[in-house]
Formats: structure tokens, sequence, C-alpha cells
């Protein structure tokens, strides 16, 4: 069976560092920064980016849509 | 597999759609406000009808929707949001007509013009952000804050014997012949966010086929009315706002649902 493996870009400026997108990641891909943007938010970033399938959780709850998402098919 | 591979446009799968404007959206972090302006818009933009649809922008937080969404957008007096879109749709009845409202703006001000053009069954499509408070002008009670909720010019909480109870506009709304769809919604995770987007997609086919007033109610969250993070002003929302102000569709069809 194929296994779906994904990446997100999180647009750094747009990002407010809400963290709604980290209790809807199942496979716990995401984290925030230490450091923060232009306007003093912490923002979004793939700690765990092997984890990610790319089923767009984290970018449907994103008020700010700062998240792009990518997927690929590789044979398991 | 590294993640440069991955990152290529061919496998892009989701981003902002091109309809949002690049202007940062003027909400607090984590607001509901702004998935649901982008449910909306994507919506929209899946039906390909942003030539055909104009929006209606009320008073308060969302008062500046024209900057975000890029389709044609007028502005209303506070709460007279559905007035407006009764005469732009009955000018225009091929075009699809929603307005954006809020809860001190639909519920509260312009409650009269919301009841009389739901009672009328122009048809448009109506969504209501519902956060229990007047979240642009500094958190006063609005008529949907819950009893006992703490807000500015309800200190000690909110009393049912002087202040009333919390208003029900959906399912006052849906006792009226003219209302052909009306649903509560969230969209504080990604289950709740696509059933929302599915509900907004329907009363806009409801546009399409001619059927009268879609209400779509969005529950949401005010962070910072609230005083508490996003995360635990969605966990507040869940244990506090849903017992009152449950989900799920009140009238489909035209056809109230037994509860």
């Amino acid at each position: 069976m194929a296994k779906a493996k994904g990446a997100i870009v999180v647009n750094n400026e747009t990002c407010k560092g809400c963290e709604l997108c980290i209790p809807v990641c199942k496979e716990n891909v995401i984290s925030m920064t230490s450091v923060v943007n232009r306007k003093g938010y912490h923002y979004a970033y793939m700690i765990n980016p092997e984890a990610c399938n790319g089923c767009t959780n984290c970018a449907v709850v994103c008020p700010d849509r700062a998240i792009t998402v990518y997927r690929v098919k590789v044979p398991a | 597999m590294d993640v440069l591979e991955i990152i290529k446009p061919e496998n892009q799968v989701f981003c902002k759609t091109k309809l949002m404007t690049d202007a940062t959206l003027s909400y607090c972090p984590g607001c509901g406000h702004g998935t649901v302006h982008n449910l909306t818009i994507e919506v929209i933009d899946e039906m390909a009808i942003a030539e055909d649809t104009i929006g209606v922008a009320p008073v308060g937080c969302s008062v500046l929707a024209y900057d975000f969404m890029n389709i044609d957008m007028t502005q209303a007096a506070h709460g007279r949001a559905p007035a407006i879109a009764t005469a732009i749709s009955r000018l225009w009845p091929n075009k699809y007509v929603f307005t954006y409202q809020g809860d001190g703006d639909l519920a509260a001000i312009g409650t009269a013009e919301t009841l009389h053009a739901c009672n009328r069954g122009e048809n448009i499509v109506v969504i209501f952000v519902n956060n229990g408070i007047y979240g642009m002008t500094g958190g006063q009670m609005a008529p949907t804050t819950l009893c006992g909720m703490r807000t500015s010019t309800s200190p000690y909480g909110r009393e049912i014997e002087n202040m009333g109870s919390p208003l029900k506009i959906t399912e006052l709304v849906a006792n009226l012949p003219g209302v052909f769809y009306a649903t509560r919604q969230s969209v504080h995770t990604h289950k709740h966010a696509r059933k929302a987007k599915k509900a907004i997609r329907k009363a806009f086919e409801n546009t399409r086929l001619n059927k009268g007033v879609s209400f779509v109610e969005i529950v949401s969250n005010c962070n910072s009315g609230w005083k508490m993070t996003p995360l635990e002003s969605n966990q507040w929302m869940v244990d506090n706002m849903f017992p009152i102000f449950p989900l799920g569709d009140i009238k489909v069809d035209a056809k109230l649902k037994k509860s």
C-alpha cells in the first residue's frame, strides 16, 4: 500500500502563534519556535518532519491560512 | 524522503485561496473569524461564483471583511446587513448575496432586520459568528452572553433576573417559514471546520436554487474578550457554550429537525 509523506511550509510573517494547529496534528509534527517574527509572535514549524503525512488538518484550522501543505505518495 | 523533495508546486494539496487578499487578518491570534472568512471564500472559490457573489460586511470585529475578501463587498450600518442584502438580492436576483455578522450586530442591534428578512424569506445567506460577547468594543455583554458569564458590563456575571437569558437566535429564526436552512457549527478543530464548510456550501447552493434564507451560525471563541489563551478559550467554549448552543442542523430543506 502506498504511504503518504507530507510537509508543511509556514508563512512566518502571517503566523500569529495561536497554537491551534498543534493539538489537531495526530503525528505531533508541529511546535512553536523560540524566536519571534516581526510582529513578536512565535510561529509554527515542523519539529518532527519525518512524521508528517500531509493530512491538512493544521491548515484547515489555521485562522490565518499561514500553512501550505504538500503531499506525495511513496511505495511502502 | 527529504522535505525539500516533497515541497514542490505539483505536490501542493492545500494553500490559502487566491480570493483572499494578501492583507494580514486584523483578528486576534486564534480567533474563529479568520477560519470562517477563509471557509466562506473557499466555498465561493470552489463553486466558481466569485464574479456573481456580493457580500455585506457588518459593524464589529469583521467590519474590515471587505479588505480581506477579494470579491464585491459592501458595508452596512450596525445590524442592517440583512436589509442591505435584501435590496441587493431583489435588484440582482441572479447574484449570490451573503451577510457576515457577529452576535452584537445580528442578535442585538439588528434583531429587527434579521427577523424580518428571515420572515420575508429573502434569497440570501446569513453567516452568523456567535462568540457571546461584543469583541471589538472591549468585551461588553451581548444578548448571547451566557448566564453567569463575566464581561466588562456584567462584572459579577450575567444574572437572569435583570439581564435576561442568552438569546438563541438560530432556533428563533428556524421557526419562521422564510428560512429554508438553519444550522449551528463551530470551527475550533479540523473536523468541525470541515463540517462548517459543508454547511456554508449547502447554504450557497440553496441560494442558487432560490430557496430563501440560509442561516449558518458558527459558535466561535473570543480569547481576548474572554481573557484566555486560544486553546483555553476553545476548551471553555466546548465546556460552556455548546451545552447552551448545541451544534447541528436545526432546519434542513424547510423542515425542522426534531431534537
